[in-house]
C-alpha cells in the first residue's frame, strides 16, 4: 500500500506528521453492507482537499470516521494524537474540538441569533466567558457576517446560514475543518462565496477536507487535491498521481 | 448556572408531564409518609407498652426460700434482665388489694391467701420484645419450683406483628408507587432530551463533554424528585392535622425522617433521569 502526500494551492506547508491518517480502513453497515473498502490516505497540516464521488460512495463515512462518530471495522484512523482503536470516551470531545464539522443542512439552533449560535459552541466547550463576546465578533467578521450578528437563522439566506455554521465550526480553533456537501443546499453564487470562505480559512492555516459530488465545483478548483471515491474505494488521488 | 437554566427550561417545556412526575413521586412518598406516621406512632405506643413488658414466674407452694434467692441472683445476671424481684404470697395479696380496691372486701373475707409467690423480671431496654421475653420465661421455667412463667405473650407478639406489617406495607406500596414515579420521570426527561435533540447534536459535534451534556437532565430529575418529596411532606402534614383534629392525637414525624423522605425523592428523580439520559443521549463511541 502506498500512501500519498497531499499537495494543494496556498502557502507552503510544513510536511511533518500528518494530522489525519486513514490506514487500510474497512467499514460496513448491517443493512447497506460495505461502505469503505481498504481506504488509505493522509492529510497534512494546512492542506486543502476535495473528497468527491457519487452519492453513497462513502464520503460521509470517511468524514464520520475522522470525526470519530464511527469506528472502522478494520484498519485505523488517526487524527492528531488520537487513534481510533485507543481513543477513550472522555478523549472524543477533546478530539472534536480539533476537528470542525460543517453540515449540508447547517444544523443551526433557530432560537438563537447568529452570534449566539457561535457563542454556544464556545460556552459548551468551556471557553473563558470574558473572551466569548470578542471571539464571536472576530469569527463573524472572518465569515463576513458582522452585520447579521443579531439575526436568527430564519432571517438569513442559505449562504449566510452556512457562514454562521462555518464560524461555529471554527470556534474551537480546529486543526482541520470537515465539510459535508457544504454547498449542497446553496445556489451557485452563494456556493461560490462559501467556497471562497473555505479557501480563506485554508490560507489562514487550517486544513480543509470538503466532501462534494458537485463536479462543476471541482472543475473550478483544478489546483486542489482531489480524492475520488467510488463504491467505498479510492479510485483517484491527485496527490498520489503527482507523486508517481 | 447553564445546567440549572436548562433544567428549568426542560420543566417548562412539558409542564404537564413534569407535574405528573412530581405528583407521582409525591403520591409514592405520601404512601411511605403515611405508613411512616403510623409506624412512628406505633413505635411511641410500643415504647410505652414495652415499659410494662415483664416476665413473671409463679412459684409452687413448696419453693425453698434459699433456692429462690439463688435463682433471683442468677436471673439478675442475664443480659436481657434489668431488675428482678421476689414477691412473697403476703406481698402479692397486699399488691392485689392496693391495685384492685373494688375487690378489697373479697380479699379481706378470704380465709387463706390464694395468691402464689412469684419472681417478677423487668427486661432491659433493647430486650423488651417477644423473643427475649420468651427466652427469659423459658429460663424461669427451667427452675423446678417455678410452676408457671408468663410474659403477656400474645400482646408482645401482636405488637411485633403490627410493626412488621406496617413496615412491609409501606415498603411494598411505596415501592410500587416509586416505580411508577421513576417511569414517569424517565419519560419526562426523555421528552426533554428529544426537544433538545438539535442542541445535543451541536454540543457533541463541537466537543462538549459528556457530563456537561447530561448535567441539565440529571438536575431536572433531581428537581422533580425534590418537589415531589416536598409535596408529599405537605400532604402528610395535612393528613396529620386532620387526624389530630377529627380523630385522635398523634405525634408528628421526627425531622431526620422528613429530611430522608425528601432526599429519597431527589435520589429517585436523579436516578430515573440518569437512566433516561443513558438510554437517549447517544454516547461518544470509543474503543
Amino acid at each position: 500500500m502506498s500512501e500519498a502526500d497531499g499537495d494543494s494551492a496556498g502557502p507552503k506547508r510544513e510536511r511533518g506528521t500528518p494530522i489525519v491518517r486513514l490506514e487500510s480502513v474497512v467499514k460496513a453497515y448491517p443493512r447497506s453492507g460495505r461502505a469503505l473498502d481498504d481506504v488509505s490516505f493522509q492529510l497534512h497540516k494546512g492542506e486543502f482537499a476535495f473528497l468527491t464521488g457519487p452519492s453513497g460512495a462513502g464520503k460521509t463515512t470517511i468524514l464520520k470516521l475522522i470525526h470519530m462518530e464511527e469506528r472502522p471495522d478494520e484498519g485505523r484512523v488517526r487524527v492528531s494524537k488520537f487513534t481510533s482503536d485507543e481513543v477513550g470516551r472522555k478523549d472524543i470531545p477533546l478530539l472534536r474540538r480539533r476537528v470542525g464539522y460543517v453540515f449540508q443542512d447547517f444544523r443551526l439552533l433557530e432560537r438563537l441569533t447568529a452570534a449566539e449560535n457561535v457563542a454556544f459552541a464556545l460556552e459548551v466547550t468551556g471557553a473563558d466567558s470574558d473572551r466569548i463576546e470578542s471571539r464571536v465578533q472576530r469569527l463573524l467578521g472572518q465569515v463576513g457576517l458582522s452585520a447579521k450578528a443579531s439575526s436568527h437563522p430564519p432571517e438569513l439566506s442559505g449562504g449566510e446560514r452556512q457562514r454562521v455554521a462555518i464560524a461555529r465550526a471554527l470556534a474551537t480553533d480546529p486543526l482541520i475543518l470537515l465539510a459535508d456537501e457544504p454547498t449542497g443546499n446553496l445556489d451557485d453564487r452563494a456556493a461560490k462565496g462559501v467556497l471562497e470562505l473555505f479557501r480563506d480559512i485554508h490560507r489562514r492555516g487550517t486544513a480543509v477536507l470538503l466532501a462534494t459530488h458537485d463536479a462543476g465545483l471541482l472543475r473550478r478548483q483544478s489546483d486542489s487535491r482531489v480524492i475520488e471515491i467510488e463504491q467505498g474505494k479510492i479510485v483517484f488521488d491527485s496527490a498520489r498521481e503527482a507523486a508517481s | 448556572m447553564r445546567a440549572l437554566r436548562e433544567a428549568v427550561a426542560g420543566f417548562r417545556r412539558s409542564p404537564l408531564l413534569a407535574s405528573l412526575s412530581v405528583g407521582a413521586i409525591a403520591l409514592s412518598l405520601l404512601v411511605i409518609g403515611l405508613f411512616g406516621l403510623l409506624a412512628h406512632n406505633i413505635d411511641l405506643a410500643l415504647a410505652d407498652v414495652e415499659e410494662r413488658v415483664e416476665v413473671v414466674g409463679y412459684l409452687s407452694e413448696d419453693a425453698p426460700t434459699n433456692g429462690v434467692q439463688l435463682a433471683v441472683e442468677e436471673i439478675r445476671s442475664y443480659p436481657e434482665v434489668a431488675t428482678v424481684r421476689h414477691v412473697t404470697r403476703v406481698e402479692a395479696l397486699r399488691n392485689a388489694t392496693t391495685e384492685l380496691p373494688e375487690f378489697s372486701d373479697v380479699f379481706s373475707d378470704l380465709e387463706t391467701n390464694p395468691l402464689p409467690a412469684s419472681i417478677e423480671v423487668e427486661l432491659a431496654i433493647g430486650h423488651r420484645n417477644a423473643e427475649d421475653a420468651r427466652t427469659v420465661a423459658e429460663r424461669l421455667r427451667s427452675y423446678g419450683f417455678v410452676a408457671e412463667a408468663r410474659y403477656g405473650q400474645q400482646w408482645v407478639q401482636r405488637i411485633d406483628v403490627l410493626r412488621r406489617v406496617s413496615g412491609g406495607a409501606a415498603a411494598v406500596l411505596g415501592g410500587g408507587f416509586a416505580l411508577v414515579a421513576a417511569l414517569l420521570i424517565a419519560t419526562a426527561v426523555r421528552m426533554s432530551i428529544v426537544a433538545r435533540g438539535d442542541a445535543i447534536f451541536v454540543m457533541q459535534s463541537v466537543g462538549a463533554k459528556e457530563s456537561y451534556i447530561r448535567r441539565p437532565f440529571i438536575l431536572e430529575g433531581l428537581g422533580v424528585g425534590v418537589l415531589g418529596g416536598l409535596l408529599a411532606l405537605l400532604l402528610t402534614w395535612g393528613v396529620f392535622r386532620a387526624v389530630n383534629a377529627l380523630l385522635f392525637s398523634i405525634a408528628w414525624l421526627p425531622v431526620p425522617w422528613l429530611a430522608g423522605g425528601v432526599a429519597v425523592g431527589g435520589l429517585l428523580g436523579m436516578l430515573s433521569a440518569a437512566y433516561a439520559v443513558r438510554k437517549e443521549v447517544r454516547p461518544y463511541r470509543a474503543a
